[in-house]
């Protein structure tokens, strides 16, 4: 059993294929390990071991009737709690959807679905995907698979952790402002922010609409690559989605950055970041360099209006985006109160958690008549600005080379205690997403106490395929350094 | 009353389009159904859902802008309107408010005091909410999102009207253009057309603008003349009294025939627009806009100066069929039919005006086919039916569109033009009335009008009178 979590995706689905095993021995492998470890780190807000050897099932009957061929055929998927899942909890790791099971399915999941990969459950977040830590969760925290005594990263913590110690081959996570790469990069595996519109964010349950994406977290850039070639289309049921983008993925798992052109930003390697990581960030461009790649270090600008340009919009949305939730439709509804706008109140005093809430307060202040122009359209014009300093530099540069956070996993509890530092760590992150570009968190080292650092590499708009290959060429060298 | 006082209106008059399915999903619009049965996660606010405009929408929207002379924006956007009610499902109601698609246009309305202009502010796209339905007796309130996401168009007029009278003839003008564009049936009884009414009054003379009130829950023209009426004299009662008029938002009771405050200003609403990041900007193009122009149907002006060239009927007649766009073209294709348009024409302004006033119902209700018209012009050409008869026969094709042809065929309508029956039937009449026969004899020429009459209702009307006519003369020598 151990030998068989220790695949690749990819590398499973093909001992599948080949007879070698069953997508039900790797969704029991799967559940073992959950056994081991979930109650130590908790990965999962909903797990279901017969439903999903069920699936399992299905899904080996159909590879050996060969109606399912493809590459991600047969493995155990992990899927954030915040992409729709019909039929089974889709909660936000929130108290205030509970008990909502949603009629539907994500487009992203039903394309997973549709390639025969086989979900183990649904994996803890922070709430709403509101934070860094995956401390927010109304679940309970999820801890680091290197030290439990750190957070995981987040939002998608518990997708990271949960591809980190073997609980699934392969995790889908969403990215606002690093939700993906940012636990990718504590937890020591690959995490893909898709350029905006470039995978269906139908039933994603939107946290801020203008920079959400879902994405994979996975073992390494290959299998990245496959997944987000599974999930990512054109969806009519989007109006944000891309019609006509390259979405040939795969064709990018080429070891070859001969000629590449990759910029360091100066301004990503100033005050705040640790040593640690900035050593190990240059020692990663120097891998890529001398495999022939163009390194140069260059100035962005607008790096530090990019966390309140993103708070303003985000929270903004996000205070709308939330509405909903009122328990009338759906979720949690408070009891015993009278009146309509007191159930209101209490229903989602109750139901959202304190950094929600904060957040909620946040965006309906920069909203608010007569703060409008002053914030939300100020925010607005910044984004633009920040979108022009990336065309700038993608006018010169193939790629953009950077930390993904200036620390390695702080410990639990250290970040909620002063919500300012924690969003100052999603300083290299967010304005990735501001800007709507693709970008990628490679495993480039250890800190001192053995916790993973990450390499963000981002690319311009629809230029996955660069970020792969110089991500893939960036793996293999220094995999081979360490054989 | 010591002063002259001016009244200014404006208004907002919000209009459900005609389109098979909602604004931002693929979901019936059609009236009716059981409750939440035209519903999808996306109009009823499910997480994760995502809107995705109907074209269908921005076409209507656009056309009744070029109708109205406005100004069409190339560069639209949706925009949030955040406030929470439970008929709202995701407690923000997606509308526009920084860039319409529509701005700066006119109409022009004429009255008795004769033609003005009234401007068009704007007019935007947005979706229509759920229905609440309170249940008093189960003590709960309960939701029906079948109209949650219907579109409308909201007409936003600049406050130009002086009068009740103007503001009937600028609806009446409205609603006849958005007919004729088939964007929506406009019915202000079932919704599809709402008016609200904002009115101040000014000492005459004056140029500021006196403290508006917004008046709401007005169904018909008859409740909008009644309100303008009372909201005038309150307001000037007000002033008159030294008192200031409040700016705020009056429900209408047509019942009781007064209205109350909703809210005031002090209580308005921040609703926190800002653009909908679900829906990219809408962007016009040429080739839409040159499409749209293009598919403008002919308007009344036009059809007026048509009908006077191509139809040799009545100029009064042609004012009243073309008042709608429905009575028209049921003019114009039984006319293309039968090749007889003043027939036609009698026939609408006859039967067919007397039963839609009887019956209370508008032009738009009308059901009968124009091809069943023409085939009942053609039954009396024919003299295949008499007169009286094709007037039963059009009643129930007012009713329910029978074919003519086949009813006078079952229920045996057809004129008898055996001469031996009628003869039969005239000789008895003879028999029974020996007073008339001798007053006609006598010289009395009238009273062949009461033997006739009398061999027609003996005939149960079916009998050619001219034939009657004849055959009386020959038998009383």
């Amino acid at each position: 059993m151990r030998s068989i979590l220790n695949c690749t995706a990819v590398e499973l689905s093909e001992k599948i294929k080949a007879g070698e095993y069953t997508a039900v021995e790797a969704m029991e492998a799967v559940f073992e390990r959950i056994g081991e470890k979930e109650q130590e780190y908790h990965c999962y807000i909903t797990l279901d071991r017969e439903s999903a050897l069920n699936r399992a099932k299905e899904v080996q009957r159909k590879i050996e009737a060969k109606e399912l061929t493809g590459p991600l055929a047969g493995v155990p998927v992990a899927v954030k709690d915040n992409l729709c899942t019909k039929g089974v909890l889709t909660s936000c790791a929130s108290k205030i959807l509970e008990n909502f099971v949603p009629a539907y399915s994500a487009t992203a999941v039903e394309h997973l679905e549709k390639a025969g990969a086989v979900m183990v459950g649904k994996a803890n977040m922070d709430e709403f995907a509101m934070g860094s830590t995956t401390e927010t969760s109304y679940y309970g925290v999820t801890r680091n698979p290197v030290n439990p005594a750190h957070v995981p990263g987040g939002s998608s913590g518990g997708s990271a952790a949960a591809v980190a110690l073997q609980e699934c081959f392969m995790a889908l996570g969403s990215d606002t402002g690093g939700s993906i790469r940012q636990p990718a990069s504590y937890c020591g595996v690959v995490g893909l922010k898709p350029t905006y519109g470039m995978v269906s964010r139908y039933g994603l349950v939107s946290y801020a609409s203008s920079l959400d994406q879902i994405g994979p977290i996975t073992k390494n850039v290959a299998d990245a690559a496959y997944l987000l070639e599974a999930i990512a289309s054109y969806d009519k049921k989007d109006s944000t989605s891309m019609p006509d983008a390259d979405r040939d993925f795969t064709g990018a798992l080429v070891e070859d950055v001969t000629g590449m052109r990759i910029g360091i930003p100066r301004d990503y390697f100033g005050a705040g970041l640790e040593k640690e990581v900035e050593t190990a960030v240059l020692a990663a461009a120097e891998v890529l360099k001398d495999a022939g790649a163009v390194v140069e270090e260059f100035d962005l600008g607008m790096a530090e209006y990019a966390i309140p340009a993103y708070y303003t919009i985000a929270t903004a949305e996000a205070s709308s985006n939330l509405e909903r939730f009122d328990g009338i439709k759906y979720g949690y509804r408070t009891k015993g109160c009278v009146g309509l706008h007191n159930m209101y109140k209490k229903t989602r005093s109750e139901g959202f958690g304190e950094e929600v809430k904060r957040r909620i307060m946040l965006g309906s202040f920069v909203l608010s008549s007569g703060y409008y122009d002053a914030y939300y359209l100020k925010a607005l014009r910044t984004k633009a600005l920040i979108r022009k300093a990336f065309d700038e530099a993608f006018s010169k540069f193939d790629l953009i080379l950077g930390p993904v956070a200036p620390s390695t996993a702080p410990k639990l509890g250290e970040s909620l205690a002063d919500p300012l530092k924690m969003y100052l760590g999603d300083i290299y992150t967010i304005s990735v997403n501001l800007a709507g570009l693709p970008g990628i968190s490679v495993p480039c080292g250890k800190d001192g106490n053995g916790l993973p650092i990450g390499l963000q590499l981002i690319g311009d708009c629809f230029a996955e395929k660069k970020l792969i290959r110089a991500a893939y060429t960036f793996e293999k060298q220094t995999v081979a350094k360490r054989l | 009353m010591s002063k002259h006082y001016e009244t200014v209106i404006g208004l907002e008059v919000h209009v459900e389009l005609a389109t098979k399915t909602k604004i931002f999903c693929g979901c019936s619009t059609a009236f009716g159904g059981a409750p939440n049965s035209h519903t999808c996660p996306v109009c009823t606010g499910m997480p994760g859902s995502l809107p995705v405009l109907n074209k269908q929408v921005l076409e209507y929207a656009i056309a009744v802008g070029l109708a109205t002379n406005c100004e069409i924006t190339r560069d639209a956007r949706f925009d949030r309107k955040n406030y929470f009610y439970p008929d709202n499902p995701q407690n923000y109601q997606i509308s526009q408010l920084y860039l319409p698609i529509c701005r700066n246009g006119r109409v022009e309305i004429e009255t008795e005091n004769g033609k003005k202009f009234v401007g068009i502010h704007e007019i935007h796209m947005e979706e229509d909410a759920g229905k609440l339905i309170h249940d008093e007796w189960e003590d709960c309130s309960l939701v029906d999102f079948n109209r949650s996401g219907v579109p409308l168009i909201e007409i936003v007029s600049e406050p130009d009207m002086r009068s009740a009278e103007e503001v009937i003839a600028y609806l009446e003008t409205l609603r006849m253009l958005i007919q004729y564009l088939g964007a929506s049936d406009c019915k202000l009884q079932e919704g599809s057309m709402r008016a609200d009414v904002n009115l101040s009054v000014r000492e005459a003379g004056t140029e500021k603008f006196g403290t508006r009130t917004e008046m709401k829950n007005l169904n018909s023209f008859r409740a909008i003349m009644h309100a303008i009426e009372n909201e005038t004299e309150r307001q000037i009662d007000l002033l008159e009294e030294g008192k200031e008029v409040v700016q705020e938002t009056r429900r209408w009771d047509d019942n009781k025939g007064y209205s109350y405050a909703m809210r005031s200003k002090e209580d308005a609403r921040d609703y926190r627009y800002f653009p909908d990041p679900d829906l990219m900007p809408v962007h016009v193009t040429d080739a839409m806009l040159n499409g749209i122009r293009a598919r403008q149907p002919e308007f009344r002006t036009e059809k007026i100066e048509r009908y006077k060239r191509e139809y040799d009927i009545p100029e009064y007649d042609i004012g009243i069929i073309t008042e709608t766009k429905h009575m028209a073209d049921l003019f114009e294709e039984t006319t293309a039919l039968c090749g007889q348009p003043k027939k036609v024409s009698n026939w609408l302004m006859g039967e067919t005006l007397r039963l839609l006033k009887e019956k209370n119902e508008d032009p738009e209700d009308i059901r009968f086919s124009p091809r069943h018209l023409a085939a009942l012009i053609s039954l009396v050409d024919s003299r295949a039916i008499t007169g009286p008869v094709a007037k039963d026969v059009f009643e129930k094709m007012f009713e329910e569109d029978i074919d003519p042809e086949a009813y006078v065929e079952e229920q045996g309508l057809k004129t008898v033009n055996d001469e031996g029956t009628l003869r039969a039937a005239v000789e008895k009449v003879l028999a029974e009335n020996p007073q008339s026969v001798a007053d006609y004899k006598g010289g009395k020429q009238k009273a062949i009008g009461f033997l006739v009459g009398q061999t027609m209702k003996a005939m149960q009307g079916k009998a050619d009178p001219g034939l009657v006519n004849r055959m009386l003369k020959e038998l009383l020598g």
